[in-house]
């Protein structure tokens, strides 16, 4: 039972380029029908047929979420990863058709809050965007601290400055502007939940600017997504589908898992939902966790791996799947 | 200390710790009774945590008890006063003010936890910045799910509810939403038949 598995057939219908590094993309449903509603936050999980590989990766929603009749996404060109972005930017077209997992809520907003206090940088503003919808529909009362590079590589700042003119405040690294953090957290009236979103600097730094400011953790969330590293290419045995399956130096373990048909779980494919945890029966060398799951203790003791995005080196690895 | 081994088979009772120290700008303890015992042995520890705390406490038949002790802490605020109610215009003025980052201590009886754990709640405080201490008394805060009134320092099961007058039998259902536990009728099938109060945990 794979939990990302319920899916829908999509047509690409618009492409935008934002800017240099981001381009959006818009996919209505193949058949005419109108996708399931969503709540801020959530991501789908696009996949994406290059030759005889096979990525799946998952983005933001940033459409309305309450009117579905297309879903759209924000893509950021990144030429270091292992090609998901590439592949979207230059391979991609109006009118291709493509498939998209049911959207997945890890990055929700606690509707119990007094005010919502959003931090995000650079792409990491995607979610937010879907949230700030909803939240003008239900009219929350957040404030967004945005963080871009420069003026013409700040995604969406017009807009949302336009639209939310006393809400919203933008910050240019080029112009060495930045969030004065504590002070903005010192000041948050009791009831305020902060949300991060951006790369992992800033998400440590939310986190742990919060937290000796004696933010309880519940009011803390935050949002990152690793994309699966590339590494040595290594085996793994699959004891209960009696299998042993070669990953490839730009596949991710789950990746090769899929490829083998074996049915995995798994919602964020980013090592933050948990779903996608393995038993490990049989280990010989070094499990290279990348996720950010598992506890110390579990990493250490060697008998759990999340298959979406950490590796192994060494001799052998039999896993309970 | 409260030597009191709590049954754990009430699921929805809240869990009664020992004040630790945790990170925050202010500081806010409220405490009755012998609850203000936590807070004298929490400063011994934790001195420094004084200089940005607001304490406020409600003595009742403890008198004169600790308020010289609380006193010597030299507490940024002290309050003492003499009920609940007195002290609620305060209480809710300074949560109302609050901002993140405040901790919250309640230490005393359960029924003094509950209410100011429901008004800290309503205030748009979280759960996980709120600790609870018992001290003292057993006594419960109950509801009487027929009138709705509440009934505080309820100490026999059954009792009588202090605004309908019915007979109520003290269940072990706590509600975090309102801070209480729910009395309901004890002889709602033969009206009359009342057993004998014991005393609650006896
Ligand atoms: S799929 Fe979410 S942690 Fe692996």
């Amino acid at each position: 039972m794979s939990a990302g598995a319920e899916k829908i057939a999509v047509t690409v219908s618009e492409k935008v380029v934002l800017n240099d590094l981001v381009t959006r993309f818009q996919f209505k449903r193949t058949d005419g029908g109108s996708f399931p509603a969503f709540s801020g936050g959530a991501h789908t999980v696009i996949e994406m047929k290059d030759g005889d590989m096979t990525r799946l990766n998952p983005y933001s929603l940033m459409s309305n979420p309450l009117t579905p009749e297309f879903y759209e996404v924000s893509i950021r060109r990144d030429s270091e990863g292992r090609g998901g972005s590439m592949f979207m930017h230059d391979q991609v077209n109006v009118g291709d058709e493509m498939v998209l997992s049911y959207p997945v809520n890890l990055f929700s907003l606690d509707l119990r809050a007094r005010k919502q206090l959003l931090i995000a940088g650079g792409i990491g503003i995607t979610p937010f965007i879907a949230q700030i919808k909803q939240m003008s529909l239900m009219s929350g009362n957040f404030e967004l601290h945005y963080s871009v590079r420069t003026k013409s590589l700040g995604s969406y700042v017009d807009d949302l400055t336009d639209q939310h003119p006393n809400n919203v405040h933008i910050y240019y690294d080029d112009q060495d502007q930045q969030i004065e953090l504590e002070h903005l957290l010192s000041g948050q009236p009791l009831g305020t939940h902060v949300y991060v979103c951006g790369p992992k600097g800033m998400i440590n730094w939310v986190r742990s600017t919060a937290e000796s400011l004696g933010w309880p953790e519940s009011s803390i969330h935050f949002e990152e997504f690793l994309a699966p590293q590339s590494g040595k290419p290594f085996s793994a045995t699959l004891a209960k589908s009696n299998v042993t399956v070669d990953v490839g130096e730009h596949e991710s373990l789950l990746e090769a898992i899929e490829r083998a048909g074996v049915d995995a779980p798994y919602l964020c494919r980013g090592g933050a939902c948990g779903q996608c945890e393995t038993r490990v029966i049989e280990h010989d060398g070094d499990i290279k966790h990348h996720d950010h799951w598992l506890e110390d203790e579990e990493r250490a003791c060697g008998d759990k791996i999340m298959p979406c995005v950490s590796r192994f080196e060494g001799k052998t690895l039999v896993l309970d799947r | 200390m409260s030597n009191f081994e709590f049954p754990s088979s009430i699921v929805s009772r809240p869990v009664y710790g020992t004040f630790e120290a945790r990170p925050g700008h202010s500081h806010l303890f409220i405490a009755d009774a012998e609850g203000a015992a936590a807070i004298l042995d929490f400063a011994g520890s934790n001195q420094s945590v004084m200089a940005t705390s607001h304490i406020i406490y409600i003595p009742k038949d403890c008198g004169d008890k600790y308020v010289k002790q609380l006193e010597a802490l030299n507490a940024s605020q002290l309050y003492v006063g003499p009920t609940y109610p007195a002290a609620m215009s305060r209480i809710n003025h300074v949560l109302a003010n609050a901002h993140m980052g405040i901790q919250i201590y309640l230490s005393g009886t359960e029924g003094l936890m509950s209410e100011t754990r429901t008004a800290a709640m309503a205030a748009g405080a979280s759960l996980d910045s709120i600790q609870l201490e018992h001290r003292g008394s057993l006594s419960r805060r109950m509801q009487c799910v027929h009138c709705k009134g509440i009934t505080e320092d309820v100490i026999t099961d059954p009792y009588v509810c202090s605004h309908c007058g019915l007979n109520l039998f003290v269940r072990d259902h706590y509600s975090e939403r309102l801070g209480v536990f729910q009395g309901v009728r004890v002889d709602a099938e033969d009206h009359g038949n009342v057993p004998d109060a014991v005393e609650l945990y006896k």
